[in-house]
């Protein structure tokens, strides 16, 4: 029951979709159908979930009174704050003026703005440490990188302005980003596309199973 | 209100900023309103969008959409079903019925992206790649070619490198050398990239500090 069902879904749910694409048909397309719907519905549950452990999680740590158990608190607050503005609003909740995008505008936004920016901190100090030619491989990374950044800032053109046009520094990003940059990808997508396919085949046909846990 | 807003914003954005400095309360604190605030607008967009209009409006379906001939999909209870499953997780004893659903979307992952990747990364990847060197009416220009020549001997050659069933020796080694080459300018190109979006970031953040917050920016 514990291991047998859920294999048995998986490799029932897994094998539609696979036959659907091939057989876009009664009754696979629309077993397919009701599939994606009850994809969504349990996506939105996995994210309640998340949200429940957290605050279980954060109510854990304000019972025990352990360390930074304020912080807990402040993410409960905020948690319910943007909850309660968000259902309370109805479906109309990201309209200007709710309490909901007030929030949306002025803590989420920044937030999560910042959150990213302060990376560009954080990868120039990595760069710095660890960009080193050191050998031929090393040299065609930091040359890459270095030409990228060099032409997507206006300096970039000023210091190539003897180049005809065309063949400039921004001009050369833009090369090669279409091209050596292209190949190299193309080469990782499709190396991951056949590794996600035999991953797949393996989840579908039951052979990997790490993901019902250990019992 | 909207004064109020920007000060808000202005104090969590410095907030962040200060862990330049050290870890510090400050941060902590915008840390701990950004975890708060994030999981709040997850779950009421996933409720809004997902568990309201799909499932909720597709078992009652309300007035309008039964005059426009909508009936009940019943169906749709088994996805209920699931999802409540999901949240079982919280209740120890019986937490391992979450499996189920858990199983659900792994298997729906499993043959959804199976089929997805196939077709999208692999098979359009390659038909790209297999393109008329000189244009498609001759009308390419010596750089193109240039570059659809780098194209196609750096997705092959990339791809050598990444076939270890063989030992990288003789002219299978020396492909796959040229293959590094090529990841290598990829990851340098999209580290620059990368670096770059962040900094237009940093910009973005610089420019609301010192123009709409501070107004020193017009």
């Amino acid at each position: 029951m514990r291991r047998e069902v859920p294999l048995l879904i998986t490799g029932i749910v897994g094998i539609v979709f696979v036959v659907s694409y091939f057989i876009p048909h009664y009754p696979f397309s629309e077993m397919e159908h009701w599939f994606s719907d009850w994809f969504a519905i349990v996506a939105a549950c996995a994210i309640v979930l998340g949200a429940l452990n957290l605050m279980v999680v954060s109510g854990q740590k304000i019972a025990r009174r352990k360390e930074g158990w304020g912080y807990a608190i402040v993410i409960i607050a905020t948690f319910l704050l943007m909850t309660i503005f968000g259902l309370a609003g109805g479906t109309g909740f990201r309209e200007t003026g709710t309490g909901f995008d007030w929030l949306y505008k002025y803590t989420f936004i920044p937030l999560s703005a910042t959150m990213y920016a302060i990376l560009a901190f954080f990868v120039a100090s990595a760069s710095y440490r660890a960009f080193r030619a050191r050998n031929a491989e090393a040299t065609l990374l930091l040359a890459a990188a270095f030409l990228m950044m060099l032409g997507r800032v206006p300096v970039g053109d000023v210091i190539t302005c003897f180049m005809p046009e065309g063949a400039r520094m921004s001009d050369l990003a833009i090369w090669i980003m279409n091209f050596p940059q292209t190949a190299g990808q193309r080469a990782i997508m499709i190396g991951i596309a056949l590794g996600l396919v035999s991953t797949s085949l393996r989840i579908i046909l039951g052979v990997e199973r790490s993901y019902l846990g250990g019992e | 209100m909207d004064h109020f807003g920007l000060w808000l914003a202005a104090f969590l954005t410095l907030g962040i900023y200060s862990f330049l400095y050290k870890d510090n309360p400050w941060y902590k604190l915008s840390e701990s309103i950004f975890i708060g605030i994030s999981a709040g607008y997850w779950v009421v967009v996933m409720y809004w969008d997902n568990f309201y209009a799909k499932f909720w409006l597709g078992v009652f379906p309300n007035e309008q959409a039964v005059e426009n001939g909508a009936e009940p999909d019943y169906w749709l209870l088994v996805g209920g079903v699931l999802g409540l499953l999901m949240l079982m997780r919280l209740i120890p004893k019986i937490g391992w019925v979450a499996r189920w659903p858990l199983a659900f979307i792994v298997g729906a992952t499993a043959g959804l992206w199976m089929m997805n990747y196939i077709t999208s990364n692999c098979m359009s990847q390659i038909q790209s790649t297999i393109m008329p060197l000189f244009g498609a009416d001759y009308s390419a220009s010596i750089g193109e070619i240039i570059g659809n020549l780098v194209v196609i001997i750096g997705t092959f050659s990339g791809l050598v490198y990444f076939f270890f069933s063989k030992e990288h020796k003789g002219a299978f080694g020396a492909t796959a050398r040229v293959g590094i080459w090529t990841i290598m300018i990829t990851f340098g190109a999209m580290f620059g990239y990368t670096v770059m979006s962040r900094m237009s970031l940093l910009i973005g953040r610089v420019d609301f500090i010192f123009g709409d917050w501070l107004g020193l920016i017009r």
